[in-house]
């Protein structure tokens, strides 16, 4: 319980590294210095500190949309077992329960957006619901994979559990279904996260825009609450996947923190690199990747039935 | 040693035809390889050679009755060739005549190889053979034709392949002696085969022959081929190669009988026959073109072959009786619309009137043969018929032998139209009707008195030989 | 070994969803050959450690279906100055979904069709006939008379994969028959490609559908 709440703790404090690392990453791979690692934190302050503006257009939808996201993705966070054990609220299901909470929290997102009343807002809303209608079935068969392999309904079993293939024995038989799941797990987290190369987070063209329309119109303290929830959600799909590659259920308390740590550092580089090296796709082929990573997960699927 | 100079000779003959620059020299080679095939086969008729080749060479009755009829028709169409006059770029006609005795030795191979193995290798032969003889005009149509034939052919091929292997597999995996492959092992100890490889192997070498064949529903390469190819080869692919594909289908069967699957192995031909006579009536209605026309009829019957082997009892002799009957019917038909475009110049119906007027012996035997494949008396196809129909009710399958006769009375219909309305009537140009070089009808008269003759009595000895075939095959000899 | 071969045939799997999904042509031509590749690695580790027999086997493999064929088929796109671009009639989305319908199928087909443990791992029948129908599907849904060319080298795959049972068992006349066959095959398709390069503009083989009833 304790070791739980620590993880939840630490993940909190630490999400906003995380983005400054990825920028910091691509930054010294494009031959620059770049901001510095803990940039978001200052911007967070400096937004905490200011006022926030509201369109004339918009009603109450708009200043509550920052506050579900952030309350939604929090939620999520308990769902998960940080610690490599178990999470501080478990129930047979949870996994389904965590989809539809960050769910929730995209939705408000969107109907904020959209209650700007301006069409740009709604062209991106529309963009953000077809990716996230894409990424939901591979997210779900890839918790298929686990739900077989652990034979457990509740996040806390799926990556919690000790039938992970470990550091006793590297099995290919078992690790094949793994890997797979592990692909498919990190482009839904490059969907869901808005990254290259489904989303250009850097990008100011409004033909190019999906995630970033969305917090366009937000100021102040809303925006300081979206782009930590964001923080948030990366650092939560990079603990989900550590998760699946790094059993951590028979480590000590302190290690498995470490390792989860480490785990969501590793994760961060990993998308600097891929954000330098490869383009945005164009908008059609985004839908052509996720059910490709839908794909694979099937696979995973089939094999594990077998 | 009899068996290997029955492939060997024509593959010979096909490099020997490979040499001369003159037209005449490669007509010389052809002939030469033809006749000399055909003797030897006479030969292998008479000694009963034994199993050459540690099994792998053997001369049953089925394959020998396929061997012979592609010999006969190989020099009927050899004749042919001497008069027939290729449009087009002589600079590839060169390949033609060897292309054709490359052909009569992979269909060798196929004939006598009691090693499925070695008769996959020959079907797939007589396809690399048979390609370079459609494409023979500079001109897409043609060059269609041979795309779709190389692509649904290869494929067919690959499938039978996977069946192949699926048949060494049943071997492997039910622990039977003998040595992999061969046919007689094959059926020696057909009760140790696994079931569900046989199955399966079956399966894949049904539908793979079959696309050879030209049973639906991969039959779409034949209409293009039969039609765009020149008549020889049109004649020769419809009434030679078809067949080759009909004996890998029948090994299958053997191989599936003798294992005890006979119960899995007929729904699956009748399915085959039927949908192929299906979707010949369905396209022979409307069809415009004449050669495809008589592509579609070949589909028709390929569609009755399987049909009748999938019968069982009496229809099996039929079946292997109307191989032999609709097979020289069809190459009669298909070198005399070969005179026919040569004269009018063109492939459609409306374009050709009154060839009874305008190629008096032409017209004549093209209406004899209409007759004949259509299954009138007294020739041949009618009695294979009797034979089938007959089979068909005393085994049981009295509705399969209703919906038969219906569509055949469509395709009838169909082809009929066509083909009174191409033979009678006023010629569209007044004239003297053309004089026909001898060349041009001596293979199909031969032909068709040999269909007659046998139509009105078949000798002992081909009676025999059919009856062991069918035997061979699970059925019952003898004829009405 | 066993953990190999098993990495192996995965990997097969995941070329074949690669072929499915791509849009270049030069990036099918590549997937197969990488298909090529691994098919010809899989003799050396299949049946407990390579013998003279395998290794001969591996190499020729290797090179025909991993190397030569598909430097043939890079050099007939050149040749003919193709649009580089995939024309499918189904659509990648639905093709990888059929592809993955095409796995589920072949795993069942395989759960009835028995090979003991020795002759062959679990994994290989099934991913053979997978093969075999991504080969069919890509042959069927794809107009480009190159990508029919490539959907039919991963049909052969297909089959020359599940060959690998038997290599011990039958004589070997099999096995170069296949190789044989197929170079010749698709070599003369190859010729045919280029005349047909001659006869119209493009390789479109919807233009080669002129004849229909």
């Amino acid at each position: 319980m304790s070791s739980a709440l620590a993880s939840l703790a630490v993940v909190l404090l630490v999400a906003p590294v995380l983005p400054g690392l990825i920028a910091r990453t691509k930054a010294i791979l494009t031959g620059r210095r770049g901001q510095p690692v803990l940039q978001l934190y200052s911007d967070l302050g400096r937004l905490l500190r200011k006022g926030a503006v509201y369109g004339t257009a918009t009603t109450w939808m708009f200043a509550l949309a920052p506050v579900v996201v952030l309350a939604t993705v929090l939620c999520a966070a308990l769902l998960l077992p940080l610690d490599g054990r178990a999470a501080l609220i478990r129930f047979s299901g949870d996994a389904v329960a965590f989809a539809y909470v960050l769910a929730l929290g995209r939705m408000a997102l969107v109907l904020g957006a959209m209650d700007t009343g301006s069409s740009f807002e709604a062209m991106g809303a529309s963009r953000e619901a077809t990716v996230a209608s894409f990424a939901e079935p591979a997210l779900f068969l890839a918790l298929v994979v686990l739900a077989v392999l652990t034979q457990s309904l509740s996040l806390s079993g799926m990556l919690g559990s000790r039938l992970v293939p470990g550091v006793e024995g590297f099995r290919m038989a078992a690790a094949a279904p793994f890997a797979l799941v592990a692909v498919t797990l990190f482009i839904v987290l490059l969907a869901e996260t808005a990254r290259v190369p489904v989303d250009d987070p850097a990008t100011h063209l409004e033909l190019t825009m999906i995630h970033e329309v969305m917090i366009l119109d937000h100021s102040g303290p809303d925006l300081a609450f979206l782009l930590y929830a964001g923080a948030v959600k990366l650092a939560l799909f990079g603990s989900i996947l550590v998760g699946v590659v790094v059993p951590r259920a028979s480590l000590a308390p302190w290690l498995a923190l470490g390792l989860l740590v480490g785990g969501l550092v590793v994760v961060a580089v990993l998308i600097g690199v891929i954000e330098s090296v490869t383009a945005r796709l164009r908008l059609t082929r985004v839908p052509q990747l996720l059910v490709a990573a839908a794909t694979l997960a099937a696979l995973g699927v089939i094999l594990v039935l077998r | 040693m009899l068996l290997v100079a029955l492939i060997l000779a024509p593959a010979l003959a096909a490099l020997g035809a490979a040499l001369p620059a003159r037209r005449a020299g490669r007509l010389a080679w052809l002939l030469a390889g033809t006749a000399l095939h055909a003797a030897l086969l006479v030969a292998t008729w008479v000694t009963g050679p034994a199993a050459a080749a540690g099994g792998w060479l053997a001369f049953d009755p089925l394959g020998g009755l396929v061997l012979s009829l592609v010999s006969v028709l190989t020099v009927g169409v050899a004749t042919y060739t001497v008069g027939f006059v290729r449009p087009g770029d002589p600079r590839a006609g060169r390949a033609f005549e060897s292309c054709l005795l490359a052909f009569l030795a992979a269909a060798s191979l196929v004939a006598v190889s009691h090693h499925l193995g070695l008769l996959w290798v020959g079907i797939e032969a007589t396809t690399l053979a048979t390609a370079p003889l459609i494409y023979q005009r500079d001109d897409p149509h043609s060059l269609e034709a041979v795309w779709k034939y190389l692509v649904v052919c290869s494929v067919g091929i690959a499938l039978a392949l996977l069946g192949t292997f699926f048949l060494a597999t049943a071997q492997v995996v039910g622990g039977v002696a003998g040595r992999p492959l061969v046919l007689d092992d094959l059926m020696r100890h057909g009760a140790g085969l696994h079931k569900a490889w046989v199955r399966a192997a079956f399966l894949f070498l049904a539908v793979g022959f079959g696309t050879k064949m030209g049973l639906a529903p991969l039959h779409t390469w034949l209409p293009d081929a039969h039609g765009e190819a020149p008549a020889p080869v049109s004649a020769l692919l419809s009434g030679a190669l078809l067949n080759c594909a009909f004996l890998g289908v029948l090994r299958a069967f053997q191989v599936a009988n003798a294992a005890g699957e006979a119960d899995f192995a007929r729904p699956v031909l009748l399915g085959l026959g039927l949908l192929s006579l299906v979707v010949a009536a369905v396209f022979v209605v409307r069809q415009d073109n004449y050669k495809r026309l008589l592509a579609y009829s070949s589909v028709e019957h390929m569609g009755i072959l399987a049909l009748g082997s999938g019968m069982g009892g009496l229809a099996i002799y039929g079946s292997l009786l109307h191989m032999l009957g609709s097979s020289i019917a069809k190459a009669v038909l298909f070198l005399l619309a070969g005179n026919i475009v040569a004269a009018y110049g063109s492939k459609l119906v409306q374009d050709v009137q009154g060839v009874v007027r305008r190629l008096p012996v032409s017209g004549v035997l093209f209406l004899l043969a209409f007759l004949a494949i259509t299954g009138s008396p007294p020739f041949v196809p009618f009695m294979s018929e009797l034979a089938i129909l007959t089979g068909a009710f005393r085994s049981g399958h009295a509705v399969l032998a209703v919906a038969m006769l219906a569509l055949q009375a469509v395709v009838f219909i169909g082809m009929g139209s066509a083909f009174l309305g191409m033979s009678l009537g006023a010629s569209p140009e007044r004239g003297p009707p053309i004089r026909e070089r001898a060349w041009q009808v001596a293979a199909p008269a031969v032909l068709m008195t040999v269909l007659l003759v046998l139509g009105l009595h078949i000798p002992a000895p081909l009676q025999r030989a059919l009856a062991a075939a069918a035997g061979s095959l699970g059925g019952v000899g003898g004829g009405p | 070994m066993t953990q190999i071969s098993d990495f192996l045939l995965l990997a097969i799997v995941l070329v074949n969803f690669a072929l499915l999904g791509a849009t270049r042509l030069s990036t099918m031509i590549r997937a197969v050959a990488v298909q090529g590749g691994l098919l010809g690695l899989l003799p050396l580790v299949l049946h407990g450690g390579p013998s003279l027999h395998a290794v001969g086997l591996a190499v020729g493999t290797v090179a025909i279906k991993g190397v030569i064929l598909p430097r043939f088929l890079t050099w007939a796109i050149r040749e003919a100055a193709l649009r580089r671009e995939v024309e499918p009639r189904i659509g990648f989305v639905g093709s990888l979904l059929l592809g993955v319908v095409a796995m589920a199928v072949a795993f069942a087909v395989a759960a009835r069709l028995p090979l003991p443990p020795e002759l062959a791992r679990p994994l290989l029948v099934p991913v053979a006939l997978a093969t075999v129908m991504v080969g069919f599907l890509i042959l069927t849904t794809r107009a480009k008379a190159v990508t029919q060319v490539v959907g039919y080298l991963a049909l052969e795959n297909g089959i020359y994969l599940f060959g690998l049972t038997l290599t011990e068992q039958v004589p070997f006349l099999v096995e170069i028959g296949v190789l044989l066959d197929v170079f010749v095959g698709v070599f003369i398709m190859g010729i045919v490609v280029f005349h047909i390069n001659r006869a119209f503009d493009s390789l479109d083989a919807e233009q080669l559908a002129q004849l229909k009833d």
